[in-house]
């Protein structure tokens, strides 16, 4: 028969089990001692309980990490140096074609019509005119071969070229002082970066690589290149451009990876 | 309260681990198997291995994002622990009085003996050299992981870092050699510790008392 109290705690049930499951497993409790679950608890068979697959998707568990996460984002953003170069390589050494890369398999790029894309601006940005590809192609244009190196761990080197984000940020009249700069793509994907990184010399709006306007897969026909960030950070078919100061959550940062992905 | 009881002397004497050491110890435990275990699904994303796969079950982290959030978390508690060790093994004097001297050709004879299973170990208080040789040498791979951990987690800001290894790739091969190294380590020390059971117990209560010198 069970027995009913008052409950203590919002989180003890107000029925406790019934009395005999004690008595039926008295045996089974009088054999677990202190020493042998202590014994249990180091062996490696314990550390092994650390792996349970869903430890680091409990929701309470993902706020501490995700918090870390925060934190580390913070700690990024005091090691950037704005002045700090990235290795740069030799043209022999850069990879033809580059590396395909996106959340799906390249036959499901869904191409850019040219005829009717502009780059589109918006939030603290005075001339909020859209540009046309080639108005974009007409500005003074940075070469930079440089690696691209992805989360998962591989890396290669490219040749892109394209105007200096910075240079295009103060050409239509950006707030440089805003926090975050956001790339909208041509498919559902957006990422933000922090202002500090999309004004260092190597960030650019790439529109070539290897001296080719870039191919269709790898972001035709804008696409974001900077030295500084992780490869998810390179927003590929850029349709539009947002300066901001309200920090929206992208595409790869809803699933938990770090948002400031510093190199 | 009364200080003058006869064993008042010898109960203040320090243990052979202090309390200190010993959180130390288990700390660097939870975070080391945190990193090798998160670590090995973070590699599975792009292996340097062809043919090497950490399966599913003995990862840490459902999915990739997950393995890093537990790596970037782990590396601070790792990182923390392992500099107050350090300075805690320099300043208490314990690293000189359990590590060193270290005599190569004590080690040779030390490993032929080992390898006979007829290592002496019969003093708790002094490692000998074998076990200063492998304490010796985690301590230096633990380092070399951080160094490695950093210049993947920062190949631009410390570039001076990716230079030590030759390139990127080098030093995720670093990083993982490393790993490699301190599961090795673990395995053999796991395993004497459990066949040499008064070691164990002495990580957990503190184990003898030290006489001064």
């Amino acid at each position: 028969m069970s027995v009913r109290r008052p409950p203590t705690s919002r989180f003890r049930p107000p029925v406790v089990p019934d009395r005999s499951i004690l008595t039926e497993h008295r045996a089974v409790i009088r054999a677990i001692s202190r020493r042998q679950l202590l014994r249990g608890v180091l062996s490696l068979g314990g550390l092994s309980m650390l792996t349970g697959c869903n430890v680091s998707d409990r929701s309470s568990v993902q706020r501490v990490l995700r918090s870390v996460s925060g934190f580390n984002d913070a700690v990024q953003g005091w090691l950037f140096d704005p002045n700090k170069l990235a290795p740069t390589y030799a043209a022999s050494q850069i990879v033809k074609p580059p590396r395909f890369n996106a959340y799906y398999d390249v036959e499901d790029v869904n191409p850019i019509d040219i005829s009717s894309w502009k780059l589109e601006l918006a939030g603290l940005i005075q001339d909020r005119r859209p540009w046309s590809i080639e108005q974009i192609y007409a500005l003074p244009e940075q070469e930079e071969i440089i690696k691209h190196i992805c989360v998962e761990g591989w890396d290669y080197i490219g040749q892109w070229s394209g105007p200096r984000l910075k240079d295009f940020l103060v050409r239509v009249g950006a707030d440089l002082t805003a926090k975050y700069v956001e790339f909208h793509g041509n498919d559902d994907y957006m990422e933000s970066i922090d202002m500090a990184s999309a004004l260092h010399p190597q960030t650019i709006l790439a529109t070539k690589y290897a001296g080719e306007p870039i191919g269709v897969p790898y972001g035709y026909p804008l696409r974001l290149r900077t030295a500084v960030k992780l490869g998810y950070k390179n927003p590929k078919w850029i349709r539009a451009i947002v300066v901001t100061n309200t920090y929206n959550v992208g595409f790869w940062e809803k699933q938990g990876f770090n948002w400031f992905a510093g190199l | 309260m009364t200080t003058n009881k006869p064993g008042a002397v010898l109960t203040a004497l320090p243990r052979m681990h202090p309390g200190v050491l010993r959180l130390m110890h288990w700390t660097n435990a939870v975070a080391m198997i945190v990193m090798i275990l998160s670590g090995w699904k973070i590699y599975n994303d792009d292996v340097l291995f062809g043919i090497l796969h950490f399966p599913d079950d003995i990862v840490l982290g459902i999915w990739a994002q997950h393995a890093l959030q537990w790596h970037f978390f782990g590396m601070w508690i790792l990182v923390v622990n392992g500099l107050a060790y350090l300075v805690y093994g320099l300043a208490s004097g314990r690293f000189r009085r359990l590590l060193i001297p270290l005599s190569p050709r004590e080690v040779l004879q030390q490993v032929i003996d080992a390898l006979r299973f007829r290592l002496a170990h019969a003093d708790l208080l002094h490692y000998n050299a074998v076990q200063k040789t492998l304490y010796i040498g985690i301590i230096l791979i633990g380092i070399l992981q951080v160094i490695s951990g950093i210049a993947i987690w920062k190949p631009v800001q410390f570039s001076f870092l990716i230079a030590l290894f030759y390139n990127f790739q080098g030093a995720r091969l670093v990083h993982f050699i490393g790993m490699s190294a301190i599961v090795l380590f673990l395995l053999v020390h796991v395993t004497l510790a459990l066949l040499v059971p008064k070691t164990l117990v002495a990580m957990l209560s503190g184990g003898p008392r030290i006489e001064p010198r």
